[in-house]
């Protein structure tokens, strides 16, 4: 295998770093605005942690893409001075919160496919990579095995909460298959074995939530139309708002730090 | 709304360097298992722990303030209870 690695051209890399980098800002973003609101103190404090977890992993995944952009960008930078275009994220972690229903099903479709990523990513050819992947997959398995046993708890739970679960889960489904589009960068990175091919990724992914859903009596939609293009930075409105938000403070006060 | 409150459990965190489990605090979940994912999200943040133990507040028994008392006062005035009037031969070393 090693024979065949072809290097990979930095603007590449440091893309395909920042699609990683901004999957986690976003959801953890995403995931912090919940913070005070959630049902119950215990929730509120496990939901800031998954968040807190998520925004780390991005400190070192931006970190590590404006290293190898080599701009002089920080993370910092890429992540309060960019704008909506450029963001590398998928659609499904800017998806609004909506109820507790919906940012379960989101959190536990992403995590079930996170973690296999980070999985592949250990043995990557860029031991920063790697390293990074290792310390995540730690974080990420812990995710999944609360978003996962609290998937199976509402979706077998109350007439209401499997009702809230499979409207939830009926309505974030057609965001999961950009999870598994392979475009030239994915290719680029994979040959240079930095990365899997984000296809080889799905039939575990699927393996996970088959397996979960069925515990929690929710039907897998299947085969439906699929948005996509939110790694090339075609964005739903949402992550606008989301931006502005997240943004704020330093696009009014640049370079504002305590 | 009280009438579905989670029950409340006590939780028992072991730290690094202890050996015995040291009660943290109380919190509410529906069931055991969820209490144990509980304590690790709000007992656990600052690495304090290696072992969770949680136990329904219910299933404690505990004295009764008011037999203070009797239950406590007797041993007050009985110092020779503690071990500290032997003499330890300098060879044993730090006991």
């Amino acid at each position: 295998m090693t024979s065949t690695l072809q290097a990979v051209d930095g603007t590449i890399f440091a893309e395909w770093l920042q699609r990683v980098g901004d999957n986690s800002l976003i959801l953890g973003h995403r995931v912090s605005e919940w913070c005070g609101h959630a049902p119950a103190l215990e929730e509120d404090i496990a939901l800031a942690n998954t968040a807190l977890d998520l925004i780390g992993q991005c400190q070192l995944w931006l970190g590590l893409a404006a290293e190898v952009e080599g701009k002089g960008r920080s993370a910092d930078q890429l992540a309060f001075l960019r704008d909506a275009g450029g963001f590398r994220n998928l659609l499904l972690v800017e998806r609004p919160n909506g109820d507790f229903a919906q940012t379960l099903m989101r959190q536990f479709l992403f995590d079930a496919w996170h973690i296999e990523l980070l999985r592949a990513l250990a043995t990557s050819t860029d031991p920063r990579v790697a390293e990074i992947a290792a310390k995540a997959e730690k974080e990420v398995a812990y995710h999944l095995e609360r978003s996962a046993d609290l998937v199976i708890r509402l979706g077998d739970g109350s007439p209401e909460s499997h009702a809230r679960m499979d409207k939830a889960l009926k309505s974030l489904w057609a965001y999961t298959g950009e999870m598994f589009l392979d475009d030239a960068t994915d290719q680029a990175v994979a040959k240079a074995g930095i990365a899997p091919l984000p296809s080889t990724l799905k039939a575990a992914w699927e393996a996970t939530v088959n397996a979960v859903l069925a515990e929690a009596t929710l039907e897998n939609p299947g085969q439906t139309w699929q948005h996509k293009g939110g790694k090339q930075g075609i964005h739903s409105e949402h992550l606008g708002f989301l931006l502005a938000e997240m943004q704020f403070l330093q696009r009014a006060y640049p370079g504002a730090s305590w | 709304m009280s009438k579905n409150e989670w029950p409340l459990w006590e939780i028992f965190i072991r730290g690094q360097h202890g050996l015995n489990h040291r009660h943290v605090g109380s919190l509410h979940a529906p069931d055991a298992e969820m209490a144990i994912r509980n304590a690790r999200d709000v007992y656990t943040r600052r690495n304090e722990g290696v072992s969770i133990w949680v136990v329904r507040s219910n299933d404690i028994t505990a004295s009764s303030p008011s037999e203070k008392g009797p239950l406590f006062e007797p041993s007050n005035s009985k110092v020779y209870r503690h071990p500290t009037f032997f003499d330890i031969p300098d060879e044993v070393g730090h006991m």
